[in-house]
């Protein structure tokens, strides 16, 4: 029998669990499970800056790998520290186990040093949260708190522990569960056969189909899958923000991304679509635009893990819940059973037409036809930027990104042909979440290119993390669309508040990013020629072992296209420049 | 439409302000609310009573059902179903009034719990509409204070809501 302290049972159970590493700051209440950790040296642990770096950095690590994510933070100011992280977690669906101190068990409720009620805080943004209560319930919790983050749809699980439960003088027996049940918690495993046989249905005999897939197919390791039936149909395919890589995009059959800055032909592929496989996504407003006119014509198949983001926002026909991966894997199996007794289906003749239409709409105004923005303009245009970093890191880069613009350009011109390689905030539009993710993502694989595409507004948001990167180590090269502006801001009030610049501009106070990248012991690369771009870019890239801050100077003035029309625009409503409307 | 949904839920700290959480943040309304132990320590069984369109009750029924505490649910409006509540109330009763207090109460098949020189405690259960209509009857100006217990409920017949 095994008899360990309650710190000791946190350092052992994630030991146990297969933890990579923790990102954590210490404090008073978590210096017993630090000191345990620091004395069996199993786990390593990234130091971060900031607790916000800290879920950012376990978020990325999530992401790219598809392994839960590890934070270990103070009670008080280090936990309230790591809230916006949890949130940007949970609504991307990101697997990630959260522990934080709490003050003394007899200690709470009297407003203790470093007190704050972590789980109610934390509880509208978690999936799931636990405060224990006794030294003996560490590993079973902990065990839990792994088996809820990762299973049906991911999200940050909360883990509030009181000090004294981990005092080391205190010893118990450990057994960490192999398994764990919960009577309340039985996510679906499969989508119901008959709802996957109506739908094959409905799918086959689609004239004007499209499939819509997001995040949860990335998340849900569907990519392949979700390729092949595309493939087997020869229907189009458009990606969410969060979906990006699920389908190759630079395959004929992508449309790019939809949704506000989506391009023409998915925006209008959508609109005047008969059939939506809408796949592991969940018609966020930033992709309907106004809901009752939302794709007037379509039937619409919705497949998801979680049963409440079917008919939230947009009624659907015919709902299947289950893991994309099972779904998508019955669904071919039929599709390809149908297809070769009934070798009229799908209807080609259709199909012929409905892609004729689609190239015509891509030819007429896809961002990947021809350039669209000015390509005389003697300026750096962000686009150009984020095409450069796709060619000199031919397409394989992990590439995170700020919010902003500058995400925006990058979902646009980088076209991930793979899953869990783009990696942004898409549901909570977290600025500041770019570089430590970067690092997350480094980390878990030291030998790759991780881009980290930000805005000088953004990186401000988590910049101490240049800090971080000296001390471990971690390469990630930082591409600064600097267009000294909070540019996406600037972008609406250009549109909707005749150019009035409210707080958006910061006069002369941004930093010299090269001095202060240096001053980190990093190397910092300025570009403000287009001439200059692709060769800086490529020296960035071939300093393999150093962080390289790339300082762009970019157009100040340019803007995102498409974008929606709103209000009570649908989703074909489109500006297609700063003067011309779809 | 109003709805009277039924859950039954882990009996841990932090189950209930799960529930109650969820209906503030997203918006929905909880008209009344009554949570107890069931008679598996373990479990509690808590009664809300809401109103919303079909889409909305759908939602709560699936956010509800999302939470880890809960084990199962139930929206007894969709089905026959027998609801209860209790309420306790003081009224001013003097005079004329006191006789006059009685056989409304008798009316309503309640009782008078506690007598006072001037105030009875009455004690009457039914639907929530038989409550309503009693203090109708009984007017405002004699009411000193009501308490009620909000909606409890079951499915009528072999339907159980069990594990
Ligand atoms: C934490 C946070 N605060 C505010 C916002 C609102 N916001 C969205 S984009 C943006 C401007 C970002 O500026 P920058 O990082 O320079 O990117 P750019 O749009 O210029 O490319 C702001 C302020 C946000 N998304 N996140
Ligand atoms: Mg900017």
């Amino acid at each position: 029998m095994e008899m360990l302290s309650g710190g000791e049972m946190v350092a052992r159970a994630l030991e146990d669990e297969g933890v990579e590493f923790i990102f954590g700051y210490p404090g008073g209440t978590v210096l017993h499970i630090y000191d345990a950790l620091f004395q069996s040296g199993k786990v390593p642990h990234i130091l971060v800056r900031h607790e916000q770096a800290a879920t950012h950095a376990a978020d990325g690590y999530a992401r790219a790998t598809g392994k839960t994510g590890v934070v270990l933070v103070t009670s008080g100011p280090g936990a309230t520290n790591a809230i916006t992280g949890i949130a940007t977690a949970y609504m991307d669906s990101i697997p990630m186990v959260v522990l934080s101190g709490q003050v003394q068990s007899h200690l709470i409720g009297d407003d203790a040093f470093q007190e704050t009620d972590m789980v109610g805080i934390s509880r509208p943004i978690v999936k799931h949260s636990f405060l224990v209560k006794k030294t003996e319930d560490i590993p079973s919790t902990i065990k839990k708190a792994f088996y809820l983050a990762s299973s049906g749809r991911p999200g940050p699980v909360v883990v509030d522990i009181p000090k004294d439960i981990t005092n080391p003088t205190d010893k118990y027996e450990y057994i960490y569960p192999e398994k764990v049940k919960l009577r309340s918690y039985t996510p679906a495993n499969r989508g119901h056969a008959g709802q996957i046989k109506k739908a094959v249905q409905l799918l086959l005999n689609a004239k004007r189909p499209v499939i819509y897939s997001g995040g949860g197919v990335v998340q849900g390791g569907g990519s392949e899958l979700l390729t092949a039936l595309a493939r087997e149909l020869n229907y189009p395919v458009t990606n969410t923000l969060m979906g990006l890589g699920g389908y190759p995009g630079t395959d004929r059959q992508f449309l790019g991304m939809l949704g506000m800055h989506g391009t023409y032909e998915a925006n209008n592929a959508m609109h005047h679509s008969d059939v939506i496989l809408a796949i592991g996504a969940r018609f966020d407003d930033r992709v309907t635009n106004t809901p009752n006119k939302f794709c007037p014509t379509a039937k619409i198949i919705h497949i998801d893990i979680d049963p409440t983001t079917i008919a939230k926002t947009i009624d659907v026909d015919i709902p299947i819940v289950g893991p994309v991966e099972s779904v998508l894997s019955d669904m071919l199996k039929q599709v390809k059973d149908r297809c070769a007794k009934t070798p009229a289906l799908p209807d080609r003749e259709a199909l012929q037409s409905w892609w004729q239409q689609i190239d015509e709409w891509r030819e007429n105004h896809g961002i990947y036809h021809s350039p669209r923005y000015d390509l005389d303009s003697g300026f750096i245009k962000p686009q150009q930027a984020i095409e450069t970093l796709y060619r000199v890191t031919e397409g394989n880069a992990f590439v995170t990104s700020d919010v902003g613009q500058h995400q925006m350009f990058a979902a646009q011109y980088y076209r991930f042909n793979q899953p869990r390689r783009w990696i942004n905030s898409g549901g909570l539009g977290t600025m500041g979440f770019g570089l430590p993710a970067a690092m997350g993502v480094k980390l878990a694989f030291p030998d790759a290119d991780v881009a980290c595409v930000t805005g000088e507004g953004s990186i401000q948001m988590c910049i101490q993390e240049l800090s971080t990167c000296t001390q471990y180590k971690v390469p990630v090269k930082i591409i600064n669309l600097n267009n000294g502006y909070l540019g996406m801001v600037k972008q609406w009030q250009d549109m909707q508040y005749s150019g009035r610049y409210a707080q958006s501009v910061y006069e002369d106070s941004l930093p010299d990013f090269i001095k202060l990248a240096e001053a980190y012991g990093h190397v910092g690369i300025k570009v403000e020629k287009l001439d200059d771009l692709e060769d800086a870019m490529k020296e960035a890239f071939s300093l393999k072992d150093r962080l390289v801050f790339m300082d762009i100077y970019v157009d100040r003035h340019e803007h995102v296209y498409p974008m929606h029309i709103a209000p009570n625009g649908s989703m074909r409503d489109m500006w297609l420049s700063k003067t011309e409307r779809s | 439409m109003r709805h009277i949904i039924s859950v039954l839920m882990e009996n841990e700290p932090g189950a209930l302000s799960r529930v109650v959480g969820l209906f503030s943040q997203r918006g929905y309304n909880i008209e009344s609310l009554n949570v107890a132990p069931t008679e598996d320590s373990s479990l509690s069984r808590l009664t809300l009573t809401t109103v919303g369109d079909e889409r909305t009750i759908e939602q709560i029924t699936k956010q509800l059902n999302k939470l880890i505490d809960v084990v199962k649910l139930v929206d007894l409006t969709e089905g026959a179903h027998i609801e209860r509540e209790l309420m306790l109330v003081k009224v001013r009763a003097t005079g004329a009034q006191r006789a006059e207090i009685k056989r409304c109460t008798d009316i309503f098949r309640g009782q008078i719990i506690d007598v006072g020189t001037s105030v009875y405690t009455l004690q009457i259960t039914g639907t929530a509409d038989k409550l309503d209509a009693f203090l109708e009857a009984v007017g405002d100006a004699a009411v000193l204070e009501v308490v009620r217990s909000g909606v409890s409920g079951v499915a009528r017949g072999e339907k159980v809501l069990s594990l």
